[in-house]
């Protein structure tokens, strides 16, 4: 099985569906000639036609609000938001119209639509391009928010967006896009949404995370176990909907639970999280439900940013508050 | 070189006169050609009453607390109507902000199911697959971008078809509004954007939404014709909707139509628009209102009769007494509420689902 980065993988996912069906169509900022900022549709434009790759003007608004039109002329829409900091400009599209147009049709207009974005820090960014705001769109009833942390995952997951009826947020972490190589499949496949993946087990103490979450949950699981202490690793690789079965098992196996988000503390799909926990798994905690994040403070211009969001050594601490707990 | 002190001067036009085929007289301007038969005006002439009287029995409804707040379209029938006759109903598609009442009943909207959605029922979102009219839209300009996307998504797979979205001066504001109509130059999209100056913005008047003389004139700044019509005058509508749908359909791309009407009365059912109309301003605009100019013009044809107004005026009654029974028969079916939120619920929604329909405990639990 070839070794592939996550770019690649994307790419390879959307060559896939775009041969498949003549319906799938890309459109954003500079994913034509350019092949994307990350080069996830690098070629696609020459090889499938500039109908089917389109350059759009750069209004993240309108290329929300037009995928909408073009899914109910019946095209399959997958949409590129450059950089996850600039869907605000896309989120009243977003939020009140991609989300809520099958229950506002109550059933007539389905839209199946691929939202795909680059998110969360770590490269040395400009302002805005590293903000982690997953949890605003998990909010948005309707809306699907994967977030794979592997080349495979992203791979699977993006062919099964595509499949998808529904509305999919597609996130996929900005500083993983070379860095995370694994194996992947040549062919088609899909990886199904709302599966977490069980990364690896452990018996003191469970680490979730989501994407870019997961690179730091499992190199402080390494770490932990260095100190005697066996560390699990749950990827929950889609926060909506969210595979509440697989985390509380796994949360109820080891008694703690440590949650690693990137995103500002508050209010972070971390919170949402702890939460089910806290009710799910209440009789199996051997100590309070722990969270590693940022600071609830806007994200930093690069100078700042090792001190913002969460590193390994962050998760290890955290971890061990956990155990530490009576 | 120098920078000549007049290139920075800001060139005032003066908002053209609107296109105008039928006077307030009811008579025809010198020149005008209209291509409406008289049979079909007497069709429109027959939709712009029902609309009127649905808006006059939606709003007593209202009043009695039958049904929600709403947005009479009154004064501006001849604006929606004139634009939504040119284009083929179960075909081309009609993308509506939500006073736009008398298009969509000639693109075949059922009136019970009108009248289940402003009374608050969610099965009057449900609308049959055969028509072609999007949801209602709140979200001022929020439509403009599916118009465009709908109509750039026909074209692609090649189908002949014209989009018409409908919003107002207000809405032009939004950012949407300009994001839309860019796009639309860039792809050609075949769609009509009917922008209806009616004056106003609930209170806010046309003078301070923007200090451009004419909204069509930002047309051509996104690559398109931007035209003036009077929104009054049913023909004239027609008309230059119709030009406008052919361009579309000749691969030519979007028009941009600033349709010049009123609106006779509030903004919606909780507005008091006495509050800040001028009612000298209100009375001299209900001389032009577009339903008497037609009558006018059909009286001058010798093609309606007082006698056919009164069997219309039953006719009418009739039709909207039984699509009132119709939409108030409904009852709560609180399981719109899930059953499409996705093709299939989430595990969670499901058990909300369960919760909510059993009530077993009251409420949400998680």
């Amino acid at each position: 099985m070839p070794e592939m980065n996550m770019v690649d993988a994307i790419h390879d996912a959307l060559t896939i569906a775009m041969e498949a069906d003549d319906t799938v169509m890309i459109l954003g900022e500079d994913v034509g000639a350019n092949g994307g900022v990350f080069r996830a549709t690098d070629g696609l434009q020459a090889k499938f036609g500039e109908d089917r790759v389109v350059d759009a003007p750069l209004a993240e608004g309108v290329i929300a609000g037009a995928a909408v039109g073009l899914a109910i002329a019946g095209m399959t829409p997958i949409a590129e938001i450059q950089f996850l900091g600039f869907a605000h400009q896309a989120y009243h599209q977003i939020a009140d119209q991609v989300a809520r147009y099958r229950s506002r049709s109550q059933g007539r207009f389905n839209l199946p639509i691929v939202i795909r974005s680059p998110f969360g820090g770590g490269v040395r960014a400009p302002e805005l391009h590293s903000d982690a705001l997953e949890a605003q769109f998990v909010h948005c009833p309707g809306l699907k928010v994967v977030c794979p942390a592997t080349a495979h995952d992203a791979k699977g997951l993006l062919l099964a967006s595509i499949a998808d009826p529904d509305p999919v947020l597609f996130l996929e972490p900005l500083r993983g896009y070379r860095l995370v190589t694994d194996e992947v499949p040549e062919d088609a496949y899909t990886v199904e949404i709302g599966k977490a993946r069980v990364v690896r087990t452990g018996t003191d103490i469970t680490l979730i995370g989501w994407s870019a979450g997961v690179f730091l949950a499992e190199k402080a699981a390494d770490v932990l176990a260095k100190d005697g202490i066996s560390a699990g690793v749950v990827d929950i690789r889609t926060l909506a909907p969210l595979d509440i079965d697989t985390i509380v098992a796994e949360v109820s196996a080891t008694g703690r639970a440590v949650i690693v988000q990137e995103a500002a503390m508050t209010c972070g799909f971390g919170a949402e999280v702890a939460t089910t926990l806290a009710a799910e798994a209440f009789f199996s905690l051997e100590s309070p439900i722990t969270r590693v994040g940022a600071p609830d403070a806007p994200y930093p211009l690069p100078g700042l940013e090792k001190m913002y969001i969460p590193d390994v050594a962050a998760v290890v601490a955290g971890a061990k508050v956990a155990m530490e707990a009576v | 070189m120098t920078v000549d002190p007049d290139t920075l001067a800001y060139p005032v036009e003066p908002a053209p006169e609107p296109i105008r085929l039928l006077g307030p007289d009811g008579r025809l301007v010198d020149g005008a050609e209209p291509t409406l038969t008289v049979e079909q005006v007497v069709a429109a002439y027959k939709l712009m009453w029902l609309s009127r009287r649905i808006d006059e029995r939606a709003f007593n409804l209202q009043r009695q607390g039958r049904l929600g707040t709403f947005s009479p379209t009154r004064g501006q029938e001849a604006s929606v109507l004139g634009s939504g006759l040119a284009l083929r109903p179960g075909t081309d598609w009609l993308v509506p902000q939500y006073r736009e009442l008398t298009a969509m009943l000639y693109h075949d909207q059922p009136i019970d199911l009108w009248f289940a959605y402003w009374m608050g029922h969610m099965q009057g979102s449900a609308t049959p697959d055969t028509l072609r009219i999007l949801p209602t839209q709140i979200a001022l300009a929020a439509q403009l971008p599916h118009a465009v996307g709908l109509a750039w998504g026909r074209k692609i797979q090649g189908f002949d078809e014209v989009v018409i979205t409908y919003f107002g001066d207000g809405a032009s504001s939004e950012g949407d509004f300009h994001e839309a109509l860019n796009l639309a130059g860039v792809t050609k999209a075949p769609v009509i954007f009917l922008l209806q100056n009616n004056g106003w913005a609930i209170s806010t008047p046309r003078s301070k939404q923007s200090a451009a003389t004419s909204f069509a004139a930002r047309g051509p700044g996104y690559g398109m014709p931007g035209v003036v019509v009077d929104g009054n005058d049913l023909l004239a509508v027609y008309e230059v909707s119709k030009r406008a749908a052919q361009r579309a359909r000749d691969g030519l791309g979007p028009t941009l139509i600033e349709s010049m009407t009123y609106r006779l009365g509030p903004h919606n059912t909780a507005d008091d628009s006495v509050r800040y109309m001028d009612a000298d301003e209100l009375e001299r605009r209900e001389l032009e209102d577009p339903v008497t100019r037609v009558r006018l013009y059909l009286d001058s044809h010798d093609a309606w009769n007082d006698d056919d107004e009164e069997a219309l005026a039953a006719e009418h009654k009739t039709i909207i007494d039984e699509a009132v029974a119709a939409a108030e028969a409904h009852q709560p079916e609180p399981e719109r509420l899930f059953d499409h939120v996705f093709a299939e619920p989430t595990h969670r929604l499901a058990d909300q689902r369960t919760q909510v329909l059993t009530n077993a405990r009251g409420g949400i639990h998680a």
